[in-house]
């Protein structure tokens, strides 16, 4: 953990281990979200949202378009900053720090806490430096470390066997699929805790989506994952946890099975059933 | 019906208007290049002016011209690139940056002459210089940088949200994003607008006339010591360039050969900028292709 500005000594009393003790034997919380509100100018996009996301699960985010949920998932890494008119009020609890706080270091809390985005964005460098990208910046630069960063993450993001010849061709050259793959693999080669897809398959083919939903659940065992997505069935096939949006508010959070089966809302049992949004 | 005919009407017009300018260009380079391409010999380029005899060239303006240019461009391109990606990444919107653009627009738009008569006034009286190179090319840089900054601002914006963001969601700070990622995107359209300000450069008199000077020291070529008088590269010295030496020998010349002179050095003067205009586009979509399209 080093991404607070002036990092408080922290020593744990001995009733906190007790209580991470009893967490774990059910499932730990990575991210505690209290009441969350996201406001852009003095339009409020996510309404006083609470919830747990749990660590190596896989978290959907599902709702109408415009909902709050690709806002809810970027204010987790703090990309709404980069929306001057933005502002959050709550808590985003993690490893005990709120990371809504100003003096975050927010640099280091995004290479914690990476991201992928709905269209692939890969840099137009060559697919090897696209993942030495970020690893030079923090000082990275011994070639035979970056070469084996370089064929882990290919492997973790299920791409290496197609690229391995031609790493150092333009990843412009690849297919939209491959190059969000890509996008994955450099962002697991920051060695993140936890993943952010926003829509990371929406903008593929049917056989370049499930690839990447074959690849969520194999990363699930490594990395705590949340993702946002406007597909239902992909909801029910890769998240163990669903939280339904709409109009900002956080409308029913729980496990998948109980969601698409059981729902405890109407609303939500409206919406996946496909009578709106 | 009548709206079919207005729409002809209008179509018409704008390519008649369209017409016009293209015929007004080449009608002028026609114009320029055949009562100055005669006079351009290898002997007119090479061969300093003279003063009262005929037979002069113009070795030292254009290499004057050259010179400036290049000095100018050593100060303007930092600055102008710097003050557009302030402008593009780091200045807030509100009154102050709203502020701050209005003074550069108007920078951009004082009349060059202004321009010279305040360069004469702080680059040349108050430093003590005198007629400088160093002085003109820091007149220049004045209604340089405005362009710069403008042109690098608009090359930062066009550069893809997704690029940004994709660097900043690794953990990368802003200003080794801006280094790495958003600089090499807008690269081909900040160099672009650099070539066109050359042009832009290249061609002026006014600010030059009270910065520069009107005349030039026997230079030798052959001493490279930027401290010497007779130094080409001493920036120190006076130096007429080939707009001023274009306008001077029309107003005051007593060479005989005046409009021969006068229309060899307006070709050389609008080749050049031309080959700037082209080089410009040509250099642009390149690395444009070369960035965009890969290995």
């Amino acid at each position: 953990m080093n991404y607070t500005a002036d990092k408080p000594t922290e020593t744990k009393t001995e009733d906190e281990m007790a209580a991470s003790n009893t967490r774990a034997s059910k499932k730990e919380v990575v991210l505690d979200v209290k009441d969350l509100s996201i406001f852009y100018g003095n339009n409020e996009a996510v309404k006083r949202a609470n919830m747990g996301i749990e660590k190596n699960a896989v978290t959907a985010l599902i709702g109408p378009s415009g909902c709050g949920k690709s806002t809810f998932i970027r204010s987790i890494n703090r990309m709404n900053d980069l929306i001057p008119s933005s502002r959050a009020e709550g808590e985003i609890i993690y490893d005990g720090i709120n990371i809504l706080r100003n003096d975050i270091n927010v640099v280091a809390l995004r290479s914690e806490i990476g991201m992928v985005f709905q269209k692939p964005n890969p840099f137009p460098k060559s697919i090897y430096n696209n993942i030495t990208h970020a690893l030079k910046y923090n000082g990275q630069k011994n070639k035979k470390v970056l070469d084996e960063i370089v064929e882990e993450s290919l492997r973790k993001a299920a791409l290496w066997d197609e690229v391995k010849d031609r790493l150092h061709q333009s990843a412009l050259s690849l297919s939209g699929g491959q190059q969000q793959r890509l996008c994955i693999a450099r962002t697991l080669a920051m060695e993140p805790q936890i993943l952010l897809l926003d829509e990371p398959a929406s903008a593929l083919d049917p056989v370049s989506n499930s690839k990447i939903e074959e690849l969520i659940l194999q990363l699930k065992e490594d990395y705590s994952i949340v993702i946002v997505t406007h597909n239902m069935s992909q909801a029910s096939r890769v998240s163990d946890k669903t939280a339904f949006f709409l109009n900002g508010d956080v409308v029913e959070y729980d496990d998948t099975k109980k969601i698409f089966t059981n729902p405890s809302e109407t609303k939500t049992e409206e919406y996946i059933s496909g009578r709106f949004g | 019906m009548n709206s079919r005919i207005t729409d002809r009407i209008a179509t018409g017009v704008f390519y008649t208007i369209a017409a016009i300018m293209v015929a007004l260009l080449l009608y002028l380079f026609y114009f320029i290049l055949s009562n100055g391409l005669p006079q351009v010999t290898w002997d007119f380029l090479t061969s300093p002016s003279s003063s009262y005899q005929a037979g002069g060239g113009i070795r030292d303006q254009l290499f004057n011209s050259l010179y400036i240019l290049f000095i100018t461009m050593i100060i303007t391109v930092p600055l102008g690139v710097c003050g557009g990606i302030y402008m593009a990444e780091y200045a807030k919107p509100g009154k102050i940056t709203n502020f701050i653009r209005t003074c550069i627009e108007m920078l951009a738009s004082l009349p060059s002459i202004v321009v010279g008569l305040f360069g004469l006034l702080i680059f040349v009286n108050i430093t003590g210089w005198g007629y400088t190179i160093i002085g003109g090319a820091l007149a220049l840089t004045i209604f340089n940088i405005p362009v710069m900054v403008r042109v690098t601002e608009d090359a930062i914006r066009s550069v893809p949200k997704e690029q940004k963001e994709a660097s900043l969601a690794l953990g990368i700070t802003r200003w080794h994003t801006i280094k790495t990622v958003i600089l090499p995107y807008a690269f081909p359209g900040i160099l672009t607008g650099a070539i066109l300000a050359s042009g832009r450069v290249f061609g002026e008199a006014a600010a030059l006339l009270y910065t520069a000077g009107l005349s030039t020291p026997t230079l030798d070529y052959g001493n490279w010591n930027p401290f010497a008088e007779n130094s080409p590269l001493n920036i120190f010295r006076p130096a007429e360039t080939l707009a001023v030496h274009i306008w001077s020998v029309n107003t005051q010349g007593l060479i005989p050969d005046v409009r021969e002179v006068a229309n060899g050095a307006s070709a050389v003067l609008v080749i050049a900028v031309l080959v700037f205009n082209l080089l410009a586009r040509w250099l642009g979509s390149v690395i444009h292709k070369k960035l965009t399209a890969g290995k």
